[in-house]
């Protein structure tokens, strides 16, 4: 059966799983991986000997604390998994450009049931720091912070406000339609009961919340937590009996077509979110109006407005009107977004907590929080200035 | 308009045999930018190609030091023991080549007069000792023409 895109309907998702979540966990980044990987597994219908391939954003050799909580070569150890094909790595589409290589490789025959898995334990890690402690715990500023550290600028937050500003200024985006991807992550997370925050919150509170680097406040951040998401990506012919609907990776938007930086984009209101969209759409017939689920990244809440103008909601530009005060975006709404509370609310799991989210979301087994509308084609998409990745999931 | 004062720390930068010129074009008063001989366009950060029409013959030459504000942060977060908030994190774009850009620091400017297009000039801050001296380029506001002068 082809079913076009880049890989013909070969590429499916058969499991999802989820560690504990939450803050400062005491647990080791190994110990949550091996969690939500068995979990996944399980989810699945299959076993861990059934699995023949890992994959993982971004492996070992980081040096900042928390940020990956495994290697491939660490999980393939602990679980004893005779895998046939391995591979992870940062210098992808973004944190799920794994999921991506590992469809590649179940299209190509090279593993049948591949574990894609995405831990942190930033909370624990950062514990008594804040969260550039450990980007600037270097006496020199290196590699790309090179250009950014001399000047103070040594957070996203700082990289990021700047285009956020420039888009503002240019389009008349404002902070109430940043707070309105804020609010709607927190009141999608007051569902889900693996959430860090779950309190209400309102737009008086957004607004009167402390300034971290403008126009970015501290709702505009995503929360450093400990946990780890993973999913199975397998080979529809290896799928067919399985626990659940395999759910077709329909595209993915893997470009960088413009330099790898931060700050030298010639169009400062977009990002490498429209080259990954761009090449995401050019691989299917499928368009943005087929789309009824989207889970996009929000490391800061003006990613999600990035990611919306990328895929081509709305003409460039136009996100303050698609935005409005986010109503389109709840259970209820048309476009059902970010409905486990994204990184804002529910917890920094790094852009595959988008991935499980939307496999659950397709499979119908949101509990409460479950999109109305019986989403049949999810968006996922992550990452932020010049790391982005997207797909397309579909349960038909 | 708010005066700058020095902070007690920078984060120095680590440069590369490529980024040297950047970081002590200063000592003598001078941004040095990457530019192509080929295509006569500037770029950065520093590298041994020319992005646009990958020549090899590329050299750093002085700019004017002049730029444009093209976007802009006031960090209000302390990231850095001796670098106290709130200070304003800008990406300014060259004068001669409008979509290179420096992300840097405008100072002696208060938040709310700034401004896209803001025209900025060049002022170099010295850190560090011997080999690892360096010359932060900074920039602050243009003075507006005094009265009378023509400009």
């Amino acid at each position: 059966m082809s079913r076009g895109g880049p890989f013909g309907g070969r590429a499916v998702i058969t499991g999802a799983g989820k560690s504990q979540v939450g803050r400062r966990l005491g647990r080791t980044g190994l110990e949550l991986t091996v969690e939500a990987c068995l979990r996944a597994i399980e989810d699945a219908g299959l076993t861990v000997d059934d699995i023949d391939g890992v994959a993982s954003y971004p492996g070992g050799g980081v040096p900042q604390p928390g940020f990956s909580g495994a290697s491939t070569h660490e999980l393939q150890n602990a679980l004893g998994i005779a895998a046939k094909w391995y591979m992870s790595g940062a210098e992808t589409a973004g944190q799920i450009g794994p999921v991506i290589e590992a469809c590649m490789a179940v299209s190509l025959g090279l593993a049948n049931h591949v574990v894609v898995f995405r831990s942190v334990w930033e909370s624990t890690a950062q514990a008594g720091g804040n969260r550039a402690s450990a980007l600037s715990s270097s006496p020199r500023a290196a590699g790309h912070l090179e250009y950014f550290g001399p000047f103070g600028a040594v957070s996203p937050s700082s990289w990021l406000a700047m285009p956020a500003q420039r888009y503002m200024h240019d389009f008349g985006l404002t902070r109430e339609h940043l707070g309105a991807i804020a609010l709607n992550a927190r009141r999608h997370a007051g569902l889900n009961p693996d959430a860090v925050y779950r309190e209400p919150l309102t737009m008086e509170e957004y607004l009167g919340s402390r300034m971290i680097s403008e126009p970015f406040c501290l709702y505009d951040c995503d929360v450093p937590c400990d946990g780890a998401t993973a999913v199975i990506v397998s080979r529809r012919d290896a799928a067919s009996g399985l626990a659940r609907t395999p759910l077709t990776v329909e595209s993915v938007g893997t470009g960088m077509l413009e330099r790898a930086t931060w700050d030298q984009r010639r169009d400062l209101t977009t990002m490498a979110a429209h080259d990954a969209a761009a090449t995401m759409w050019e691989r299917t017939t499928l368009t943005a109006r087929d789309i009824d689920h989207a889970q996009l990244y929000d490391g800061f809440s003006f990613l999600t407005v990035q990611w919306l103008d990328a895929l081509g909601f709305f003409p460039h530009g136009q996100a303050g009107d698609f935005v409005g005060d986010g109503e389109r975006f709840g259970l209820d709404g048309p476009l059902p977004l970010n409905t486990s509370g994204g990184q804002l609310s529910g917890g920094r799991l790094h852009g595959v907590g988008f991935l499980h989210e939307a496999c659950v979301q397709l499979w119908g087994e949101g509990g409460e929080r479950q999109a109305r509308n019986a989403p049949e084609l999810a968006v996922v998409a992550v990452g932020g200035g010049p790391v982005a990745g997207s797909l397309l999931l579909s349960n038909r | 308009m708010s005066s700058y004062t020095r902070p007690d720390f920078r984060l120095a930068p680590q440069p590369t045999a490529e980024s040297a010129s950047f970081w002590t074009g200063g000592e003598r008063d001078e941004l040095l930018i990457t530019k192509c001989r080929s295509c006569d366009h500037f770029f950065h950060p520093p590298g041994p190609s020319c992005f646009r029409c990958r020549s090899l013959d590329v050299a750093p030459e002085p700019t004017s030091g002049r730029g444009f504000v093209a976007a802009w942060t006031v960090n209000q977060q302390q990231w850095l023991p001796g670098m106290p908030p709130p200070y304003i994190v800008a990406m300014v774009e060259l004068a001669e080549d409008r979509d290179v850009r420096v992300t840097t620091n405008v100072v002696d400017i208060d938040p709310a007069d700034l401004r896209v297009g803001l025209e900025v000039q060049v002022f170099f801050e010295a850190w560090g000792e011997g080999e690892d001296r360096v010359w932060i380029p900074l920039f602050r506001p243009v003075p507006a023409p005094a009265k009378g002068e023509s400009s």
